[in-house]
């Protein structure tokens, strides 16, 4: 993509009268070279996709290490019991965003947003808003490409991997990317979608990527409920008219130079944080034998 | 960049790396042999080995090699399908000096007896490199229709391969060139922006000093 800038999609959104995600997609299009209804035919496959891994989550299921499954169900379980303090919906949210993130950990098939490791953040919030509004398909796809904007000009200035960036670059930019597409999904303009996304990516600034085992497991799967959460957070702030002090681009700087300054051992290594406690440790040890 | 590559692929878990990409590995692995594949012999280097099982690299590995895509949801059931296909696999470990993390050796016989030895790494978000083909270098990506042609190194041979392909009007993206000594064994490696015809690659099969002709195809059927 062109974009090097999240400033440069509003402000040719401003100029052209086009909405944020048309600009976003028209530039896939000249990209890409591929037609129109190409494009748009792809992005509707990536949503049936994690519609289909939302629907086939099977809770009996364990991953190949056992540290992870069955989790999604027991929230499924607290909704209905209606014991959940958060409410119906953010509890879908969770119920969505582990189960897919269990799918992932058990082999099952999912939809990298941007990474396998974060990708229960984006349909977790897009999945339970169309549940609870009845949006059209169109529109959800509209969404997506807002989605795939954000993380472009992410990827492009930062990093979108945990050996890269640690794992703000993978829930933290999961997180502003479905927070700017809720926002377009509730609603607000360019403005709002841009701030949006710095809002959810400042509040995951720092997130250690230290998984145990060096397995997409623990911390990974539970870390998609915050992403999702703080999506949903920092969408209503931007929607109310909260603006990031800080411009969402050099919001995006900051989470490269903290990147960069990030030990390897925070960086997908398995050598530091959480897979270093004593526990995570023997854990190692015994999936070892 | 493609928006493509930040929303999707549509994969099998867990890792991009470690799953989708080892799937692809051996998924090309299995185009460039072109034939069914008897025995598998699979040497996990770096991270592939010490992490490979909780991620599914074993079974990913064995999914490509039976012609599966990282999107095939039977990937976690490959060692039940390889018994059936009658694809027997052998597992090891191995120290690749200097190799990517995500690496792994495979040694490889066809149904017909063909041999085929690669070396390839996973260099994340699915994305790969065949590094050593029969132990000679070789660096490509398999997102191109690719030509490997083993052949002495003498002249006239590069020159008799490009020509011939430009006669049939297919361009070449990229070509490299490698020997393991001068005068020995070298191999040349073409990416083309086109698919190259069977007839081609028969043909060239039966030039004089050609030792070996790989060909990789993109299209579904080979
Ligand atoms: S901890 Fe690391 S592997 Fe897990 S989701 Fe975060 S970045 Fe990905």
């Amino acid at each position: 993509m062109s974009f090097k800038a999240l400033q440069e999609i509003v402000d040719k959104a401003k100029e052209s009268g086009k909405a944020f995600w048309e600009i976003i997609l028209e530039d896939e299009i000249n990209e890409s070279q591929i037609s129109r209804e190409k494009v748009l035919e792809k992005m509707e496959k990536l949503f049936l996709a994690m519609k289909d891994a939302d629907d086939n989550y099977n809770g009996h299921l364990k991953s190949p290490s056992k540290l992870v499954g069955g989790d999604g169900e027991r929230i499924s379980e607290a909704r209905k019991n209606q014991t959940m303090i958060c409410g119906d919906f953010m509890a879908q949210v969770m119920e969505k965003a582990i189960k897919m993130g269990e799918s992932n950990a058990c082999m099952k098939r999912i939809v990298a947003a941007p990474t396998a490791g974060s990708c229960g953040v984006i349909p977790a919030v897009l999945l339970t808003y169309q549940n609870e509004n009845k949006i059209a398909e169109m529109k959800m796809i509209e969404a997506l490409f807002i989605t795939g904007g954000i993380g472009q000009v992410i990827a492009h200035r930062a990093s979108i991997a945990g050996a890269t960036g640690g794992c703000q670059a993978e829930i933290g930019s999961a997180s502003a990317m479905a927070a700017g597409a809720m926002v377009y999904l509730a609603g607000g303009d360019e403005e709002a979608i841009v701030h949006g996304a710095a809002l959810a990516l400042k509040s995951l600034l720092g997130l250690a990527c230290d998984p145990v085992a060096g397995l997409v497991e623990v911390p990974c799967v539970k870390r998609n409920v915050i992403g999702a959460f703080n999506a949903l957070a920092s969408a209503d702030m931007a929607l109310a008219g909260i603006r990031s002090q800080i411009p969402p681009d050099e919001v995006i700087d900051a989470m490269r130079s903290i990147g960069d300054a990030m030990p390897s051992s925070l960086k997908e290594t398995g050598e530091g944080g959480l897979a270093r406690t004593p526990r995570g440790m023997r854990i190692e040890e015994e999936l070892k034998k | 960049m493609s928006i493509f590559d930040i929303i999707g692929p549509i994969m099998v878990g867990p890792s991009s790396s470690h799953t989708a990409g080892a799937v692809k590995i051996g998924y090309l692995s299995r185009k460039l042999m072109g034939e069914k594949i008897h025995l598998a012999k699979i040497y996990l280097h770096g991270s592939f080995l010490t992490t490979g099982k909780g991620h599914g690299t074993d079974r990913a590995l064995v999914a490509g090699l039976l012609g599966m895509k990282p999107d095939d949801i039977r990937i976690p059931q490959s060692f039940a399908l390889a018994e059936k296909e009658g694809m027997a696999v052998e597992f090891g470990g191995i120290d690749l000096r200097e190799a990517h993390p995500n690496s792994v050796k495979l040694i490889l016989t066809g149904v017909s007896g063909r041999e085929l030895e690669i070396l390839a790494s996973s260099l994340g978000g699915g994305r790969i490199r065949i590094n050593q083909i029969d132990g000679l270098d070789a660096s490509f990506s398999g997102d191109y229709p690719t030509l490997v042609v083993h052949n002495l190194d003498q002249p006239g041979y590069v020159t008799e391969v490009t020509s011939m392909l430009s006669h049939k009007s297919i361009n070449i993206a990229t070509m490299q060139l490698y020997r393991d000594h001068r005068g020995g064994e070298a191999i040349m490696v073409l990416e083309c922006d086109e698919e190259i015809s069977p007839d081609f690659i028969s043909w060239l099969k039966e030039r004089k000093g050609i030792r070996k002709v790989i060909y990789l195809s993109l299209e579904e059927s080979s």
